[in-house]
């Protein structure tokens, strides 16, 4: 990777606090997406995967505080900068799409007008241009008769025609990074295909890069370039996906890639992975957040920490044990 | 096989709207299905397309508006819904519901929600024997006994899941339709309930009616594949024969829909647009005509009824049987 990496997140480390303890949400995260290429972040649910992307886009709950790391974007440092400033890059230089669609939009007001809200807000459009360029970017998200689809309310529309208007709306004021937070649950199987395809030609046509969550591997398989593994708060492996499908090297992924219907021939073939993420509130979290649950298990997994440590090109692990 | 369970000419209409906007909603126009003894079929289809209808008409839980319901010969459909609950048949058709944190009662205990059923539909002789059973359907699903007085708050997605599964599998049915069992959980969690699934139908002999969109996991527990489109059954053939060779094209459009990491780059056709409205559809149009591919004049003139395309696989389509 000659490059440098559009987004570069290094060693960020967050926690909650709560009224039962701090929650040890993220412990040394490093992820970096690359222009024009899409990463994968998979994982369990509460293994970190959204804190990781509200991080980025700065939208932590107040209780949110960050211990440790940086994050750049584009060479700016996210955490340092002032937060207007940093507020004014998001929806224009990165922005986001979320996870239902429906009670992400402004149901009293019609789709058109929402993007055109976007346009007016973050960039040099005015008002009378706004609507002209609004049902130019439902256009571009294949919504069929744009202009009569302008006035309609989200309640109008179906689910998949929802996450595309969201989709034009972030997609509004041209960003360089797309965060996709599980675009596609809860759509029927033919939608979400035509809306990851539209997100992948948005990326292989513009120099957009994109970042993909979502806790089906197989989806990650075919859309993603690279992919980063959370478990527990960690990123446990980050790998070009063909080599994290086959040659998975954290007993982890490994696990995930085998539990994953789509890669089992048979119901015999399909591995489960015992037992829970451990509770992220415990003051004595182990090293290796998942040696309670790993079968590769080593002394030294209990007695030092874990780094990253390369396997193969641009191919990074977190285990003492690796496959 | 023998047939267990024998739907024909299944409808279910909803009245919608008001005035002049009245029409009915054709949420099952017309299935006919057949499952048999110990067997297992997978219900798949898009949102909307009457599948979980389908589940509770076939569970009893909701009356159709027309058609025959035989179970082992019996018409149940002909017995009222208030009879029904009191029939000795209750307990032989059990149901497992899609989100299992929704579906129990936040104040029963574990052990209550086993019981219920148990008392209700099989009775017991006495405490002990109550008390001996659930512990008994708590094994079966691979729960700890300790887990008896807990309430649902306290236990995790997939401990839920097998509480669900264990309440409907403790009344000994012969039927167990299961509407997207795992639609809620993590894949790690997904593979030991589908498993669990698995191995109980094996044990027990069970037939499984299995709702789902995800096609994969129907492909892992199904013997058979039931496809439906906006109340219609379109396609069914056995799981293998509808993965090697889809003979509808809605059927096809789906099966290519299902994420693949091995067709990285490729850009298959996509089924786009959204379905025709199932109010008072017009009986003379295929219904998945204007969305399909293939759409030939014909398809606008009259309906294709299934017919066989292959050794058990009936399909819907005028073009069925003939290459793409």
């Amino acid at each position: 990777m000659s490059a440098p990496p559009l987004l570069d997140v290094d060693g960020l480390t967050l926690d909650f606090r709560t009224r039962a303890g701090r929650v040890k949400a993220l412990d040394d995260i490093s992820f970096s997406v690359q222009r024009g290429e899409i990463l994968g972040i998979v994982g369990e649910s509460g293994s970190g995967k959204s804190v990781s992307a509200y991080a980025v886009m700065d939208l932590l709950d107040g209780n949110a505080e960050i211990r440790g790391g940086t994050m750049h974007f584009g060479g700016a440092d996210l955490i340092e900068r002032d937060r207007a400033a940093v507020r004014s890059m998001r929806g224009r230089e990165i922005s986001m799409i979320f996870q239902s669609p429906r009670t992400a939009l402004n149901p009293i007001r019609s789709v058109g007008r929402q993007i055109a809200d976007v346009l007016v807000r973050h960039g040099p459009v005015p008002r009378r241009q706004a609507k002209e360029k609004a049902i130019a970017a439902l256009r571009k998200v294949r919504i069929p008769d744009p202009e009569r689809r302008y006035d309609a309310y989200p309640f109008e529309l179906s689910g998949g025609m929802c996450q595309r208007v969201m989709i034009a709306m972030a997609l509004a004021c041209e960003p360089m990074l797309l965060i996709a937070d599980e675009p596609t649950t809860g759509l029927d199987v033919t939608t979400q295909a035509v809306i990851l395809d539209l997100i992948r030609d948005l990326v292989d046509n513009s120099r957009m890069a994109a970042i993909l969550i979502t806790h089906d591997l197989g989806l990650a398989g075919e859309y993603c370039d690279r992919v980063a593994v959370m478990h527990a708060g960690h990123v446990v492996e980050t790998a070009p996906m063909a080599a994290l499908l086959g040659r998975p090297a954290h007993p982890y992924s490994a696990k995930l890639v085998a539990a994953t219907p789509s890669s089992a021939a048979s119901i015999d073939e399909l591995a489960s992975i015992p037992g829970n993420l451990p509770n992220l509130l415990r003051d004595d979290l182990p090293y290796c957040r998942f040696c309670d649950r790993c079968d590769r298990r080593v002394a030294r997994c209990d007695t030092e920490p874990t780094p990253m440590t390369a396997v193969g090109e641009d191919h990074l692990v977190r285990c003492w044990s690796p496959l | 096989m023998t047939t267990l369970l024998e739907a024909t000419g299944l409808k279910r209409f909803y009245k919608v709207g008001s005035g002049r906007k009245r029409g009915m909603l054709h949420a099952l126009d017309g299935v006919d299905l057949a499952i048999g003894t110990g067997e297992s079929v997978g219900l798949v289809g898009e949102s909307g397309c009457g599948k979980s209808t389908l589940a509770r008409v076939l569970a009893r839980l909701v009356e159709p508006t027309a058609g025959s319901l035989r179970f082992k010969g019996e018409d149940i459909a002909a017995i009222p819904l208030a009879r029904f609950i009191t029939s000795p048949l209750r307990a032989r058709i059990q149901m497992v519901f899609q989100d299992p944190t929704e579906s129990l009662n936040p104040h029963f205990t574990v052990g209550d929600a086993i019981a219920d059923p148990i008392r209700r539909l099989r009775g017991a002789a006495d405490k002990n024997d109550l008390d001996r059973r659930v512990r008994a359907a708590l094994a079966m699903v691979g729960l700890p006994d300790n887990l008896i007085g807990r309430y649902p708050h306290q236990l995790s997605g997939g401990q839920k899941a097998r509480v669900g599964i264990a309440r409907a599998v403790a009344v000994e049915p012969e039927l167990l339709i299961l509407d997207e069992p795992t639609s809620a959980l993590d894949v790690s969690v997904q593979a030991v309930v589908l498993k669990l699934l698995a191995d109980l139908r094996a044990r027990l002999g069970m037939s499984y009616v299995f709702v789902s969109h995800d096609l994969d996991v129907v492909r892992l527990l199904c013997e058979r594949v039931v496809v439906m489109y906006l109340g219609e059954v379109i396609e069914t053939a056995p799981t293998e024969a509808l993965f090697e060779g889809p003979a509808h094209p809605y059927t096809r459009a789906l099966l290519a829909a299902i994420p693949d990491p091995h067709r990285r780059g490729q850009h298959p056709p996509r089924l786009d647009g959204s379905p025709r409205s199932p109010i008072d559809p017009d009986p003379g149009v295929c219904q998945f005509y204007g969305r399909c591919p293939r759409g030939q004049p014909v398809c606008a003139q009259s309906r294709p009824p299934l017919r066989p395309v292959g050794a058990g696989h009936l399909a819907a389509c005028h073009f069925a049987g003939h290459p793409a």
